[in-house]
């Protein structure tokens, strides 16, 4: 499977140096190799989802008991989720730290990811979500770390978008 | 049966607790009976006080956690329910009251007034320890024994479509979520 393990560890153990405890997820291709890293560690609180808006539910609820926590989804997951992003994670002032799995972009073959990929970055511009793409294994963890500083200072979701250059081996 | 009268009944026992209720009439009938800092009303987000509940129970599992739920909401998350299961924390309560109607947006009737059974749906999802009470000397020790028990219970109420006088709670939910945050402390916020 051309989904990069190596660079998967790197966002997987950039995770777990900025203290998240729990990890909410729906698996998907790309996220393959990291849902299993949390699966496989004794140290994670990994809950596996049937629908993403309930992740939001989780980290909520992890926040408000003083655990960190991040949310593992696809784009389209993202989209699944927004009314609680909206009415729990921003109205309630929660930091929601979200790795997206950027389906849709550039080099993408799968036709029934394309529409979702044009949705996302409008929508989480439209939501206010500051948003970043982890493309560059080098910068990895120093944009995980930013990321929840920002998230817990701003007490708000922030989007960082798991890019095909990251999470795909093959070129194209 | 009345929801105000199983609340009541059950006030006591949730002294200790990470209380998260829905919106609406569950929420200001349980202020009504006397809010504590350890009471969060989710007043919004429809369906998502379950997984919260899941949340703080999987982040503390010494804290015994209660969920105050509702037919609707329930029904908006259905696929929670299998979450719920699959990590069972043993420190969750899960009661529904189930009046089979949206009670604060007109009274529209839910799915559960056309035969939809949730008790049966959650046993269904996994949740061994589930079961419907329609009466309130059947609800008092159902209730208790859930919030008791070591295992995750869920207990649907059926309880009559009626609600507080007023909805009206003089708390903003910025301050609820923050006291509540630091009730959940393990100094319970006592230390500044």
């Amino acid at each position: 499977m051309p989904v990069s393990e190596r660079n998967s560890r790197l966002v997987y153990d950039a995770l777990v140096a900025t203290g998240v405890e729990v990890v909410s997820a729906l698996p998907e291709t790309w996220l393959v190799h990291l849902i299993r890293l949390a699966e496989d560690d004794p140290a994670m609180i990994l809950v596996r989802l049937a629908k993403e808006e309930e992740g939001v539910g989780i980290s909520a609820g992890a926040h408000l008991a003083g655990r960190r926590s991040a949310m593992l989804m696809q784009n389209h997951g993202l989209l699944q989720a927004v009314n609680g992003i909206v009415s729990l994670a921003q109205l309630y002032k929660i930091p929601l730290l979200m790795l997206i799995s950027d389906r849709g972009h550039l080099g993408e073959p799968d036709p029934w990811q394309t529409q979702g990929g044009k949705a996302t970055r409008p929508v989480l511009d439209a939501l206010g979500i500051v948003t970043d793409e982890l493309r560059d294994p080098a910068t990895v963890q120093h944009q995980v770390t930013r990321g929840m500083t920002v998230a817990e200072s701003s007490l708000s979701p922030v989007a960082l978008l798991l890019t095909r250059d990251l999470m795909w081996e093959a070129s194209g | 049966m009345r929801r105000i009268d199983c609340l009541r009944a059950i006030y006591d026992e949730l002294s200790d607790c990470a209380v998260v209720t829905i919106m609406g009439a569950v929420a200001a009938e349980l202020y009504s009976l006397g809010h504590r800092p350890n009471f969060f009303y989710l007043e919004h987000a429809m369906g998502l006080a379950s997984s919260m509940g899941l949340g703080i129970a999987l982040a503390q599992p010494r804290r015994k956690v209660v969920v105050l739920d509702g037919d609707g909401s329930v029904l908006m998350n259905l696929g929670g329910l299998t979450t719920l299961a699959r990590y069972a924390p043993g420190n969750l309560a899960h009661i529904v009251f189930d009046n089979q109607s949206l009670l604060s947006v007109g009274g529209f009737p839910t799915a559960t007034a056309t035969g939809s059974d949730l008790a049966g749906i959650a046993a269904a999802a996994g949740i061994r320890n589930a079961r419907t009470v329609g009466r309130l000397e059947e609800f008092t020790p159902a209730a208790v024994e859930a919030i008791n028990a070591p295992e995750l219970a869920c207990v649907v109420a059926k309880v009559e479509a009626v609600g507080p006088g007023s909805f009206h709670m003089d708390l903003h939910l910025l301050e609820n979520r923050f006291e509540f945050q630091r009730a959940l402390r393990p100094d319970g916020g006592s230390k500044p």
